[in-house]
């Protein structure tokens, strides 16, 4: 009977999240992007725990409006979205296939473990990020700061193309 | 003081250093040398104003007086705010913004590191994160106080010009009062001290990489800790608070 209080299962509500697409990346959802940390009935009122991509990151507000919107349209009312900044998100969240849909979508997803990435102090231009159009790993970094918080500036100097490469944090 | 007291003054001693130095850079947008560069700044703002953002929400929990981050940013004034004079200093020049950005991004990333060790766990995640982006912001600054000091008589002669108008507000990064270090007793508050050495040889690398010597015999200031402020930050507040307060509440 406990469990008739709750209409939806948490398997289901993952569904539904992982139905919501990057505002800015839409071929991946939010939970491949690793935003979305827990899902969890506690009594009658759901509870959403979300993590921030980058601090600043505009699209967070639109992320949290998107998950409200989405409950809803599921007829879930009580439910409350918390904010977690605890273990801070990394890139190393995101699996193979999410990669390959960034590739598909023209940007050049993250490269090899953080760990080997962070820390640099000086120059730290990635090495051997393959061009989403041409696949020539004969490119090289324009900008560490491209068009959105996540993602760097390169170019390939085969096809010539500018991309975006999705930093490794 | 109490501890939330000192925790809370504390908290925001590190958001408004972020806040103040975010809205500086803000103020570029639309102003950089060339596109890329533009953005860049404009990225880098952003992540600043949200660092601050998340601790200005912790601040506001650690008072308890009922109040929201957007009350500790828009309706404080200039005396209640604690950042360092180094961030409210004006955009000059773009040698100068990249100078002021270099000595704060080496400052931020050695404390971010040491503050993930806190025992205050909020603080300790907040700067986890945000050490991840100091990383970026400091290999940024670095790479152009190199590009700059090593380029052209103009470029280095600007840049030395903007390390010998900013060096003297150095020091006060590294001040504490007894509140402070009563915090870094408790292993609260990161102790000031302990990566000052980090600091200044990271600096030293860099400027000799740059072809640039260390200013030397400048008298230091102080003062943007205890509230009192170069005239700059009220003509900062003015502006950033405008909105909220000509139209009390106002939401969009």
């Amino acid at each position: 009977m406990v469990k008739m209080l709750h209409s939806k299962e948490v398997s289901f509500i993952w569904d539904i999240l992982n139905e919501i697409p990057d505002p800015e990346i839409p071929v991946i959802s939010l939970v491949e992007l690793g935003v979305v940390r827990g899902v969890e009935w506690i009594d009658t009122q759901l509870q959403i725990t979300i993590t921030p991509t980058y601090s600043g990151c505009p699209a967070m507000r639109m992320m949290e409006m998107d998950i409200e919107q989405s409950l809803r349209k599921e007829g879930i009312t009580d439910f409350k979205i918390v904010m977690q900044y605890h273990p801070a998100w990394t890139t190393d969240w995101m699996s193979e296939v999410t990669k390959s849909k960034l590739k598909t979508y023209g940007i050049a997803p993250p490269q090899a473990h953080t760990k080997q990435r962070i820390g640099a102090l000086i120059s730290d231009a990635p090495t051997e990020v393959a061009c989403p159009q041409c696949n020539s790993v004969n490119t090289k970094l324009i900008s560490e700061f491209g068009s959105t918080a996540c993602k760097s500036l390169m170019k390939c100097n085969d096809c010539l193309e500018t991309f975006d490469y999705f930093k490794c944090i | 003081m109490n501890n939330q007291t000192s925790l809370f003054q504390y908290i925001l001693k590190i958001a408004d250093n972020q806040l103040i130095l975010g809205h500086r850079l803000s103020e570029q947008c639309s102003k950089g040398p060339f596109l890329e560069e533009d953005i860049a700044c404009s990225n880098i703002a952003l992540d600043l104003i949200g660092a601050a953002n998340s601790l200005y929400i912790y601040a506001a929990a650690i008072e308890g007086a009922n109040k929201t981050e957007d009350d500790l940013v828009y309706l404080r004034s200039e005396r209640a705010f604690r950042n360092v004079l180094l961030v409210e200093q004006p955009n000059t020049d773009f040698a100068y913004i990249m100078c002021r950005q270099f000595l704060f991004d080496t400052y931020d990333y050695f404390f971010q590191q040491a503050l993930q060790n806190s025992n205050d766990q909020t603080l300790a995640a907040i700067a986890a994160k945000t050490l991840k982006e100091s990383t970026y912001h400091l290999r940024h600054a670095g790479n152009w106080i190199i590009r700059l000091g090593d380029g052209t008589t103009e470029s280095n002669m600007r840049l030395k010009n903007a390390f010998n108008n900013l060096w003297c507000y150095v020091e006060e990064l590294f001040e504490q009062d007894a509140a402070e270090l009563d915090l870094v007793a408790q292993g609260i508050a990161v102790d000031a001290q302990s990566i000052k050495s980090q600091f200044y040889s990271h600096i030293a690398e860099i400027m000799q990489t740059a072809g640039l010597e260390i200013p030397s015999g400048i008298f230091m200031q102080s003062g943007g800790k205890k509230g009192v402020h170069t005239e700059h930050l009220g003509f900062l507040l003015a502006e950033m608070q405008s909105v909220h307060r000509s139209f009390p509440g106002v939401k969009w």
